[in-house]
């Protein structure tokens, strides 16, 4: 049986026996479709000066979802099309399963990739682009058939199959880009932001679906986003570019609340991100007033996320105690964001709404922070 | 006045005003084309079943006499020659339009690859030529391909023709003029449709194991597939009908059948013979085109390619 049969079965095994999840994810992980894939000192440049790389070293561990996260221009895209195999590095190793894949065309990588524009075949069926890789491998017709029903089976479009690919919504034709590339058993799938396109309901919905079926087949993925909220729900690991250069790398949560630098922290969400100008141990005097950390601290800037603040009505006097006045007020139904002016810099907090009367533009307002959710980094 | 009379009389006038409309935008085109192409097309149907008269011109009655003629059917018997000039007709059109094909799809590949700036030069130094009368390019061929011309005798010492025969008059000057001149015809439809070539088509292709020629047949041809087959009516139609380049470079003996039609209208003098020839191209010629839909849809994948 093939790791795909695996894989159905297992999906319908999961549906009635929930307990089963981890016992099958863990089966699946052990098999094929989970390759690590190692970088050192990846370069790559356009033209004379857009240095799209600058040596990048990155590890991703087999049966991982691993993020390339950063805004347009960053590099995560070449990244993306070197391990493909689409673009060539001008410098560095490149190994996917232990295998030395620098100098490998892609037509001879076991590596699939999701592309942005799906890049389906207009002139070909559904069948068609389905059983397209298979074809190119010289696996036989009727192997082919069985894989590509299997597929369809699992993605869940068994009725579009006989369709030609203009029929086809947007999501729908994301589902068939990603079961045209799942259908190989490639060792790794790469997809390149290919939620993009799509309205921000199926978006979400197709979010969970995409994170189910890597975690029931257990494939490394290697995935690309601008989006940090996209990228915070589905990855096990992120890593932050910019200009090339790998920022971070590590879970959603540290990523989020421990970035290490200012770059990281207004990336991964609105940071209210503070000059420190001198330090008397964990005690920091910053140009929004006087802040007592836990432990010690290095870096010049202190980081507050917002929904970490608490707001009390008037000005209370105490340690960590910010008094200031609200001057923007955006209600967002279950929350609502705050801009308040303290010592004359602007702070942002948002409040969960749990029924309590929220203040109103103008109001006085003492922000309360814990000492353990102050960060500090450096620019 | 009540509102009921206002709002006829308002719907009467917007056909008023629907009628002016129609009248300046589409009737002297209309007009144009039933006064110049379909009565015309419509006498040379009736010329071709009338009975040629003495000096070459249609009478009654009507006949199938003009067919019968085109067909071989003479007073001395049933000779091939006609049959020889269409064949010759659907083969020369057939090599020509395969060779500018071969020559147009890599040259507009060529030209969609440079940078953007040289593009248009680029595609204007393909058409340029077209911009100047036939008959005097024609003319250049034959200076080029006479007996004598370093060409000629290049050939001659290659061994490719019989000493001072030269490369022109023959069938094949007749081939590379058709393929210069509708060269242009060939490169526009193509540059057009590697221009908007989805090169992400390509990529997953690549991605998804096929060697370079396969994912060139599997994703780079069928999009170019509607520029070409755009090319080869652009092409073939006209060669087809094509009278100045087998006249000019033919010398006589390289007949096509608009050779043939035109001479029934002036030295032969057989009009009613000459209508059955053009009906026949363009019987021919709807065949063609009729192909050509088939094969675009099957190739296209029951995708309709318009041409």
């Amino acid at each position: 049986m093939t790791d795909l049969t695996n894989a159905v079965n297992t999906t319908e095994r999961l549906d009635r026996e929930e307990t089963r999840v981890a016992a099958a994810d863990a089966a699946a992980r052990g098999k094929r479709g989970a390759s690590s894939i190692r970088m050192q000192g990846l370069r790559k440049q356009f033209g004379r000066d857009a240095i799209a790389l600058a040596g990048v070293d990155l590890d991703i561990h087999a049966g991982e979802f691993f993020t390339l996260l950063g805004p347009s221009g960053c590099g995560k895209t070449t990244l993306l099309r070197i391990l493909a195999g689409l673009e060539e590095a001008d410098d560095g190793q490149l190994t996917i399963g232990g295998k030395d894949v620098i100098d490998t065309p892609p037509h001879q990588r076991s590596v699939n990739t999701v592309f942005q524009s799906y890049a389906l075949f207009p002139h070909l069926s559904v069948r068609e682009n389905l059983a397209f890789g298979l074809k190119m491998r010289g696996v036989a017709a009727k192997a082919r058939e069985a894989k590509v029903a299997e597929i369809a089976r699992f993605i869940q479009l068994g009725d579009l199959v006989d369709r030609r690919i203009d029929q086809l919504s947007g999501g729908q034709r994301q589902r068939i880009a990603l079961a045209r590339a799942l259908v190989c058993e490639p060792d790794v799938l790469l997809l390149d932001e290919p939620l993009s396109a799509l309205d921000a309901g199926l978006r979400s919905q197709l979010q969970v679906e995409l994170l189910r079926v890597q975690k029931r087949l257990g494939m490394t993925f290697v995935f690309v986003t601008h989006d940090q909220d996209e990228a915070m729900v589905m990855s096990d690991r992120i890593a932050v570019l910019d200009d090339g250069h790998i920022q971070q790398v590590g879970p959603p949560q540290e990523v989020y609340e421990r970035p290490v630098n200012a770059f990281v922290a207004r990336f991964m969400g609105h940071g209210n991100l503070y000059r420190i100008h001198r330090r008397d141990g964990s005690r920091l005097s910053t140009e929004i007033g006087t802040l007592q950390m836990d432990g010690d601290s290095q870096g010049e800037l202190v980081l507050m996320r917002p929904e970490t603040l608490d707001l009390k009505p008037g000005h209370v006097e105490g340690p960590n105690h910010l008094p200031g006045t609200i001057t923007e007020r955006l209600y967002r139904g279950s929350h609502a964001e705050f801009r308040i002016n303290i010592a004359d810099t602007t702070l942002q907090a948002t409040v969960n709404n749990r029924g309590r009367r929220l203040p109103n533009v103008g109001d006085e307002v003492t922000v309360v922070v814990a000492p353990e959710d102050l960060v500090t980094l450096s620019e | 006045m009540s509102t009921n009379t206002i709002a006829v009389m308002g719907r009467s006038q917007g056909m008023v005003r629907e009628a002016r409309h129609l009248l300046f935008t589409v009737a002297p085109g209309a007009l144009w084309i039933v006064i110049f192409l379909v009565l015309p097309s419509l006498y040379l149907m009736a010329v071709a079943f009338m009975t040629n008269g003495p000096y070459g011109l249609p009478q009654m009655p009507l006949s199938l006499n003009s067919f019968k003629q085109l067909a071989g059917v003479g007073f001395l018997g049933w000779s091939p020659g006609n049959l020889y000039t269409l064949l010759r007709s659907l083969w020369q059109t057939l090599v020509a339009t395969g060779l500018v094909v071969l020559v147009a799809y890599p040259l507009a590949y060529y030209i969609t690859t440079c940078r953007a700036k040289w593009r248009p030069i680029m595609l204007l130094l393909v058409v340029v030529p077209s911009w100047t009368n036939q008959v005097i390019r024609t003319f250049g061929w034959m200076n080029l391909l006479a007996p004598g011309t370093p060409l000629s005798n290049a050939a001659e010492v290659l061994g490719f023709i019989s000493p001072n025969m030269g490369l022109y008059p023959s069938n094949f000057a007749v081939t590379l003029g058709l393929v210069y001149n509708f060269l242009p015809f060939m490169v526009l439809p193509l540059y057009a449709a590697f221009e908007k070539l989805d090169t992400a088509q390509v990529e997953a292709a690549q991605d998804l194991y096929a060697k370079p020629t396969r994912a060139f047949w599997h994703a780079v041809f069928p999009q170019t597939l509607p520029g070409l087959l755009a090319g080869i009516v652009l092409v073939a139609i006209p060669a087809f009908g094509m009278y100045v380049i087998p006249e000019l470079l033919g010398g006589g003996k390289a007949m096509m059948l608009g050779n043939l039609v035109a001479t029934q209208f002036s030295g032969g003098s057989n009009w009613p013979l000459g209508a059955a020839g053009a009906i026949l191209m363009l019987i021919a010629t709807f065949i063609g085109l009729f192909a050509m839909r088939r094969i675009g849809k099957r190739l296209g994948g029951g995708e309709e390619v318009v041409i």
